[in-house]
This record gives C-alpha cells, sequence and structure tokens, in this order.
C-alpha cells in the first residue's frame, strides 16, 4: 500500500524569463515503512520535491502532475484539508541548525503548537506529550523552556525531529537534516533517525547531497540531476554497483570509511551543474560525462531497467541503440 | 536551499549578457576601462529606462532643470523688485496676466516661484556636494585603513548623528547669521554622518574582495588602490546616495528658510513661504501664495526620490540578488 | 557579553555622548564669534565701559578649561543662562513650554505609530497588493513634503475655509484665551485646538513607521521557521500574527523611537505655524529674536532627548528580545 505516490511532478519557478524548471517529470513511490533516499548536488530539485509534496512552495510556483497521498490528491486539496492534512499524515524534518525555529517562542511551545492546532490534545496534556517527544529524541524535558539559541546545533536538529514526530504521522521528509552539523553530531542524529524509524515503522523520504549519509538509512535510493531522477533502486545496488556516470562521481565524492573502493582519493566531476535556465540539449548530463558518446546530445534518455526496480537514466543502458565497439557498458564487467 | 513560501520576487534573471566589445581594437589598458565603463553606463541606462518610477522623476527633475536654467527668458527678470512694471495689484487671486496670482507687493507669484528655483536648486546641489565630499572621505578612510582611524571617525559618525538636525543646523545658522552661504554650509556639514556609514559598509566589503587583495599582493600602493578599484566600485553607490541627499538638502533649506534662517537677499521658494506666512497669508485665505511654492518643493523632492529609488534598485547588489 | 555588563556599557556610552554635546555647546558659543558681540549686536550706544562689564557678567574674563567646568557645573545645576528676549531664567522659560510639547508629540506619535504600525503590516502580507502600492505612494509623497507647508494647506482647509473646504477647527493656540475654561470644558477646548496640528504631525511621520513595519515583516516572511509554521498546518492568519509579526515587530519597535529625532525637527515649524505655545514655538521665536542662551538650552535639551530615547531604544530592544536577555 503506497503512502506516497507522485507521478510527472513538474515544478517551475517564475523568472524575468518565462517559468523555469526546477523539476521536470519526476515519479516517486513510497510504501508503508519504506525508506527512500533522495539525493544529488545542490540545485537539482530535491528540496523542491519537499516543498511540492505538502503545497509549501512560494506562491508563482507553477506545480503539476500528480501527489497521491494515501490516496489523496494533494494538488486539489481544499486549504483546509491541506492544513489538516500536513503534519498528521505527512510532516517534515527540516535543517533546524538554520532558522527552522521560532527565535522569540519557547521550543516546546512550538511542539506544543502542532499538537494542539490538530487538536489531538488539550494545552495541558499537549505539554505532557512534549515531554516524551523530547525524551524520545533524547533531550531531556527541562528543554521546553528553551528558546532556540540556547541550544547546539544538534540539539535544535533534535527538537526539529520531535516536532516532526508530534502528530504521529506515517510518513516523514528528512530535508538536508544533517548537513549544517558536524560530523560527529551527524553520526548520532543519523543514529536517532534510525532508531525511530524502525520502533515507529514511518515511512521516510530522506534528502540529502551526500549518498554515504543515505546509505545507512535508505531502503531505496534515487539520484536527481537537472531536475530528473537519473538512477533509481535498492540502496546497495545504486550505491556500490551504480550504473549511471553521475551516480559513479556523486558516490565516489563522499566516501565511507573502511570501504576498500574509496582507497583512492576521490574523483571529482569537471564543470558545474547546468542553469536550469540553460539546460544541455540531449541527456542534460552529456557535457560532464565521461563515457558521453554521439548520440547523447541528441536524444533525452528515459529510464532504462537495469534490472527488477533498478533503472537508470543513460543512453549506454537501451539496447535497442548500437553499442560502439570496445565501449564500456557500465555496471556490467570491466 | 530551501524554497520560501509567499516570497513574491522572482529568481535571479539568467547571467548577464556579455559586455560589448569595442568597435576598433583595444590599444591601451585605459581606453579597455573607458570602453568598459561606457558599456556598464549603457547597461544601467537601458536598464534605468525600463523603471516606470524613475523616468518620471528625470522628466520632473529636468522641467526643473530647465527652467532653472532659463529662468530669466521665462520670468521677468526684474520680477522680484517691487518697483518693477511687470508687478500688479497686491494679493491678487490668479489672473489671466497672473496665473498665479501676486503677493503683497503686487509680485507675480509665478515669477517668485520660478526664480525660486535657481536658488532652492542651487542650495541643494552645492550643499550635498559638500556633504558628499567629506561623507566619502571619511567613510573611505574609516573603510580602508580600519584600526584606530576607523574607530576615532565612526564614534565621531554616531556621535553626529544622534544629533536633531533642525535643532542644530538653527543653531549653527544663527551664529553665522542667515546668508546663502550659511544654509549650503550648515546642510552640507550635518548631513555627512549616514554618507560616510553606507560609504565605509561598501568599502569594507570590497577590502576583502579577492581583485584587491591581489593588487595589494602585486605591490599596489594605498592611493592606487582606492582610486583604481575601490572608489569606481563604490561609485554607483555614492551616486544613488547622492540623488537622495539632494532631496534631503532642499527639504532642509526650504524649513531653514521658512524659519527665517534664509538669505533674505534671495527668493528661494522657502522664503516665499516665510513670506507668505509672515503676511498672514493662509489666514486671509491667499492660497495662491502658498500652495505654488510647496508643490514646486514637493514636485523636485519627489522627482529626486524616484530617482533615487530607481537607481538603488538598479546599482544595489544586495537588492538585485533578491 | 552579559545583560548587566550590556546595559551599563550603553547608559555609560549615552552619558559619553551627552557630556560631548555639552562640550559642542559651550565651545560652539564661545568659538563662533564674539558672545558679546552676539549680544550687542544691532544695538546701539556701545561703550569700552559696557562691554568689558558684559565680559565680567558672563564670566569670560576666566581662563577657557576653568569656563568650561563652570558651565558644566551650572549647566548640571538646572542654570542653563539668562534669555535676552525673556529677562528670564532660560531654565524658567523652557520649563513652561514643556507640557504642550510633550502632550502635542507623544499623542501624535502614539497614533502615527499605531497606524504605521497596522498599515505597515497589512502592507507586507500583502505586497504588491493595490493597498501596498497606495500606502507606498502616499508615503513618497508625505516624504516629499514639508510638514509645515502641509500644515498651511490644512489650516487655509480646515481652519479658515478655502474653497470647498469646512471651517472646523481654531487657527491656532493652545486654548481658547479669555473664555475661562475648566475642567472637562477645558480639557474639550485644549482638544480643539490641538486637532490640527495633531492630524499634521500624525499624517507627516506616519509613512516613515508604516514602510519600516513593513519592510521588517517582509524580511522576516523570507525566514525558514516561518514555512516551518506553515508545514505544521498552521492558519493563515495565526502565521502572520502569531509568528511573523512578533519577530518583525522587534527591530521595528526600537527604529520607531529612533525616530524621535525626526518628530522633533518636524514640531519646530508645526508649533509655529499653528501658535501651539511648546518648545517648538520657542524655538522658532528665539531664532528670530537671536536669544542664543534659550536656543543653546533647547539645544540641550532636544538632544538630551534624542539621546535619551537612543537608550530606551537600545534597553527595550534587550528586554524584549530572548536572544539578547539571555546574553
Amino acid at each position: 500500500m503506497s503512502l506516497l505516490s507522485v507521478r510527472d511532478l513538474v515544478v517551475s519557478y517564475p523568472t524575468q524569463g518565462g517559468p523555469v524548471p526546477a523539476v521536470r517529470g519526476v515519479d516517486i513511490e513510497i510504501g508503508t515503512g519504506e525508506v527512500l533516499g533522495l539525493a544529488g548536488e545542490s540545485g537539482c530539485g530535491k528540496s523542491t520535491i519537499a516543498g511540492a509534496l505538502l503545497r509549501l512552495l512560494p506562491t508563482g510556483t507553477e506545480v503539476t502532475g500528480s501527489i497521491l497521498l494515501n490516496g489523496e490528491d494533494v494538488l486539489g486539496m481544499k486549504p483546509r484539508r491541506l492544513r489538516a492534512v500536513r503534519w498528521t499524515e505527512t510532516s517534515i524534518v527540516f535543517q533546524g541548525a538554520m532558522h527552522a525555529l521560532n527565535p522569540v517562542q519557547r521550543v516546546g511551545e512550538q511542539i506544543e503548537e502542532a499538537i494542539v492546532i490538530h487538536q489531538q490534545a488539550g494545552q495541558r496534556e499537549a505539554r505532557v506529550r512534549v515531554g516524551g517527544l523530547l525524551e524520545q529524541v533524547g533531550l531531556p524535558p527541562r528543554r521546553i523552556r528553551d528558546y532556540p539559541h540556547e541550544l547546539s546545533g544538534g540539539q535544535k536538529q533534535r527538537v526539529m525531529i520531535a516536532m516532526a514526530l508530534a502528530c504521529s504521522p506515517s510518513l516523514v521528509v528528512a530535508d538536508e537534516p544533517t548537513t549544517a552539523l558536524d560530523v560527529m553530531v551527524q553520526a548520532q542524529v543519523l543514529k536517532l533517525l534510525k532508531e525511530l524509524q524502525r520502533e515507529l515503522g514511518l515511512a521516510m523520504l530522506f534528502i540529502t547531497h551526500d549518498l554515504s549519509v543515505l546509505i545507512e538509512v535508505c531502503d531505496r535510493l534515487a539520484i536527481m540531476y537537472a531536475g530528473r531522477i537519473v538512477e533509481e533502486g535498492p540502496a546497495q545496488s545504486v550505491f556500490y554497483e551504480s550504473v549511471h556516470p553521475y551516480t559513479r562521481a556523486l558516490a565516489a565524492a563522499f566516501p565511507a570509511i573502511g570501504e576498500g573502493r574509496f582507497r583512492k582519493a576521490p574523483s571529482g566531476l569537471p564543470g558545474d551543474p547546468p542553469y536550469p535556465q540553460d539546460l544541455p540539449t540531449g541527456c542534460t548530463f552529456h557535457p560532464r560525462c565521461p563515457l558521453a558518446f554521439e548520440a547523447c546530445p541528441h536524444i533525452d534518455p528515459g529510464l532504462f531497467e537495469v534490472s527488477p526496480g533498478w533503472r537508470a537514466a543513460c543512453l549506454l543502458l537501451d539496447s535497442a541503440k548500437p553499442v560502439l565497439e570496445g565501449a564500456r557498458i557500465p555496471g556490467r564487467g570491466p | 536551499m530551501r524554497p520560501q513560501p509567499t516570497s513574491t520576487e522572482p529568481l535571479a534573471a539568467a547571467p548577464a549578457a556579455h559586455i560589448e566589445a569595442p568597435k576598433e581594437p583595444p590599444r591601451t589598458p585605459k581606453q579597455i576601462a573607458r570602453a568598459r565603463r561606457k558599456a556598464a553606463a549603457k547597461r544601467v541606462w537601458r536598464e534605468y529606462r525600463k523603471n516606470k518610477m524613475g523616468m518620471a522623476g528625470l522628466i520632473i527633475l529636468g522641467l526643473f532643470i530647465f527652467v532653472a536654467i532659463f529662468a530669466p527668458l521665462l520670468a521677468s527678470s526684474c520680477g522680484l523688485d517691487p518697483t518693477c512694471p511687470s508687478t500688479g495689484p497686491q494679493l491678487q487671486p490668479p489672473t489671466l496676466k497672473y496665473p498665479l496670482g501676486t503677493d503683497d507687493l503686487g509680485r507675480s507669484v509665478l515669477t517668485l516661484t520660478i526664480w525660486g528655483t535657481r536658488i532652492s536648486m542651487t542650495v541643494g546641489l552645492v550643499s550635498t556636494a559638500i556633504t558628499m565630499v567629506i561623507g566619502t572621505t571619511i567613510g573611505l578612510i574609516a573603510g580602508y585603513y580600519g584600526a584606530w582611524r576607523e574607530t576615532v571617525l565612526m564614534r565621531m559618525t554616531d556621535w553626529f548623528l544622534v544629533l536633531p538636525f533642525l535643532p542644530l543646523a538653527i543653531v549653527l545658522a544663527t551664529l553665522l547669521g542667515p546668508s546663502f552661504y550659511t544654509v549650503i554650509f550648515v546642510i552640507g556639514i550635518t548631513s555627512w554622518p549616514a554618507t560616510a556609514r553606507v560609504i565605509r559598509a561598501q568599502v569594507l566589503s570590497l577590502k576583502t574582495r579577492p581583485y584587491v587583495e591581489r593588487a595589494r599582493a602585486l605591490g599596489a600602493s594605498d592611493w592606487h588602490l582606492v582610486t583604481r578599484h575601490i572608489l569606481p566600485n563604490v561609485g554607483p553607490l555614492i551616486f544613488a546616495n547622492t540623488v537622495l541627499i539632494v532631496a534631503v538638502a532642499i527639504l532642509s533649506e526650504s524649513t531653514l528658510s521658512f524659519l527665517g534662517l534664509g538669505d533674505p537677499l534671495h527668493t528661494s521658494w522657502g522664503t516665499i513661504l516665510e513670506n507668505s506666512f509672515g503676511a498672514g497669508a493662509p489666514f486671509a485665505g491667499n492660497w495662491w501664495w502658498v500652495i505654488p511654492p510647496g508643490l514646486a518643493i514637493v514636485l523636485v523632492v519627489l522627482s529626486f526620490t524616484m530617482i533615487g529609488y530607481a537607481l538603488d534598485d538598479i546599482l544595489n547588489p544586495k537588492l538585485r540578488a533578491r | 557579553m552579559s545583560t548587566r555588563r550590556y546595559l551599563i556599557s550603553k547608559v555609560l556610552q549615552a552619558l559619553l555622548t551627552l557630556v560631548f554635546v555639552l562640550a559642542f555647546n559651550f565651545f560652539l558659543f564661545r568659538g563662533v564669534g564674539d558672545p558679546v558681540t552676539q549680544l550687542l549686536r544691532g544695538h546701539a550706544g556701545i561703550t569700552r565701559q559696557s562691554v568689558e562689564q558684559l565680559q565680567r557678567q558672563l564670566g569670560l574674563d576666566l581662563p577657557l578649561p576653568q569656563q568650561f567646568v563652570h558651565y558644566v557645573k551650572e549647566t548640571l545645576e538646572g542654570h542653563l543662562g539668562y534669555s535676552y528676549f525673556y529677562n528670564l531664567p532660560v531654565s524658567q522659560v523652557i520649563a513652561g513650554r514643556i507640557w504642550p510639547t510633550v502632550l502635542l508629540i507623544g499623542l501624535s506619535t502614539l497614533a502615527s505609530t499605531a497606524l504605521g504600525i497596522w498599515i505597515g503590516i497589512r502592507q507586507g502580507w500583502r505586497r504588491g497588493s493595490r493597498y501596498d502600492q497606495g500606502m507606498l505612494g502616499f508615503t513618497l509623497f508625505t516624504y516629499s513634503m514639508p510638514e509645515f507647508w502641509f500644515g498651511l494647506l490644512v489650516i487655509m482647509a480646515f481652519a479658515v475655509g478655502v474653497g470647498p473646504f469646512p471651517a472646523l477647527f481654531p487657527t491656532g493656540g493652545y486654548e481658547s484665551t479669555g473664555a475661562g475654561y475648566t475642567g472637562f470644558a477645558h480639557v474639550v477646548d485644549v482638544v480643539n485646538h490641538m486637532m490640527l496640528p495633531f492630524f499634521v504631525l500624525t499624517l507627516s511621520y506616519l509613512g516613515q513607521y508604516s514602510l519600516i513595519m513593513r519592510s521588517s515583516l517582509l524580511e522576516t516572511l523570507g525566514e525558514d521557521f516561518i514555512v516551518t509554521a506553515r508545514a505544521k498546518g498552521v492558519r493563515e492568519n495565526r502565521v502572520l500574527y502569531g509568528h511573523a509579526v512578533p519577530n518583525a515587530l522587534l527591530p521595528t519597535m526600537t527604529v520607531t523611537i529612533l525616530e524621535l529625532g525626526f518628530v522633533l525637527s518636524g514640531v519646530i515649524t508645526i508649533e509655529l505655524i499653528f501658535n501651539w505655545p511648546g518648545l517648538g514655538l520657542l524655538t522658532a521665536t528665539a531664532v528670530d529674536a537671536r536669544d542664543f542662551p534659550v536656543l543653546q538650552g533647547l539645544f540641550l535639551l532636544f538632544s538630551g532627548s534624542v539621546i535619551v530615547a537612543n537608550l530606551v531604544a537600545d534597553l527595550l530592544y534587550s528586554y524584549l528580545d530572548p536572544r539578547v536577555r539571555a546574553g
């Protein structure tokens, strides 16, 4: 039973030169208790997806496609229904270390607010629940009375997690929850997320630019580039046996300590991610791709199957096209 | 990078077009620099023309500058003198012969207002020039050298900023005696703190830019760095700031003149209002003697302000990035 | 820095500024031109003897540093010199005029601020709407207009009744002279006289406050925690008043207090044209009479008020912002 079913999502931002697509046709499927990781460089559109799910994008943004949350179309919801659904069915863990918390309100009150708004409890009972939530994320309950600036980055992130769990959602979207934290704190927060996910049977959409983080928590991985998913499949497969040249480069850029294949220095990718207004023709990755050949600038690859449940958008996978002599098909031998 | 709801600001436009190449092959670095600067100015003008508010302001200002320059042609040259043959009956409401009526000495209010343009605008521009020179110098020194110079200068600036303008101006002007130069001087030396602050902030941000550090590493002297690298980049900001300061200067002049601290021998819009109030015009209902000079002030100040905002919109890097 | 140390340093800074103002005042009088010449300007029949007598009277024969110390002492004791025009101690002259100005400025600032904040919030929330653009235009216009000219227009319209406008209010003054109102009738009379200057002052500065509130709110609305609030399912109204406004209000309030300097400048000309017997009118008449001791005393009072207002703004901000309070 899929909790979240996104089909053909297109999100465009208005600019002086016309609407610019940040997300260009994305499909996502998350079932109960399933954890999907979404990775890519800055500007690939992954955070936009997080905003789109609950219609939190700025006014003027065009969103088309279908977003089904528990079978209900989010894009067609009336405002009151949308507000009711927000946080109770799906919540978002924002980057807590930044300004995602109201600076002039105590953190306990901010978590309480979520509970009280959705009428899940009166104020007094809500307060008790908040104490419990803080304990669940490893914070002493007395922190209820603290202001955000009195907490460290890691503590603020825990508060964000506690807040996200306040209304017992079935799906939690984690939008770069560890990005702004120190490495040690990152590890703690990741561990916490993993435990909570297991305990509560949460489905999660985990968004980050750091692949090595995702391998810890996710069942499946989806890699985004220039507004599209270029590879998705089982986490282990996508990370260790990446098929798409971009995925390989991304995986190499974030070496996991102890993994043999990363003993060599991480390889960077030449060039920069393209501007959404100025996308390359054909396969948008071709200018930076080490395996690009003549067809690449002309044909925009869809997602080809690598194996059941594992797809990647690379022309080299298209069995119908003639393969260049001597070219190596990624993932299928030397 | 999370999207912000309800922000209606568009994303940054596509990266700026390349600078137009100069027609002949560039020869010396100076010519390259000049060509580049001309191209940049053309770009600014092109953007400026799209700004409705800025264009409206420019048109109105142009009108007033025209009036100021051609005043002797537009109004009778002895019109300020009550014994001039062009004067008519006293305190007359507008008629065909005197479109804005006459004052208590029979002088045409239209003539007075036209002549007043010269003084009001001159005072505004000259005192602003003084303000800009002082403010820019102090801001440059404070921002560029830092350390004790910055502390001392900024303390001075902050202290000056606290003092309320009019009481200070009044004290100074009363001491120096009412005259054309007093007003210019007083406005000039009381308005520099705000400018100094803005300039210093900009210099501070420029000081750490890579090209400045590179130039310094190459052994460039302070003078060279300031004149060749920092000033040209602070320039546009100074310009936008200047325009807004002129607006305030004209307002200040009108207030000081209204209080009797302006030059009694010169007619400015402020002194016209001073005279009309002194003669009881508002209370007698002689609206034609009260409205025109004030309206002129409003229009000129409005035009400078609109131009200043338009320039700020175009030249201010912070606003562009949004 | 702990809150207490922050506050103490702010108070010390304010005191230091006050001392500088005193020094400025002192040296201005002594420095620009001979004060005796100032005093005797325009008077006929000046003899060398009278000049020397005056010099002794003013203590000008003492060395400069001593004069300054003497001056500071006198000032702290409330002796601000002697008015040329009124032949009374300056402190007495000023004291009699404080209340009308406090009344006028106090009420009009309250009105401008309250209205300005309310309008600014609506503008920021509905940025780009016709309401927003209309108010921006209004603000631009009032900013470009000398307050005294606006005052003159208002007088002509509503006190004198030029053209289609009705004469509703008195043309000036604090109260109806010779009418002998007492108690409630007196209050009503004063209010009646205050309506027009109050109206002019309020409208003249309304725009500044609304502009400040508007940009403060716009900046706050761009912050991440607003997204968080919406994501939690908070209603729009509550996002605005429960989350955005409390954060936007903090800097607005302090900047508002700092506007006092402008209001003080404006009140001088407004009191003049409405013949409102306060410090502003006193300033204008002192200018006319070249009554320098009074002008000095007023400058001290005005500057001191602004310095104190700045200090209050700092203290208020540190009290209200939990980030600064916790130190």
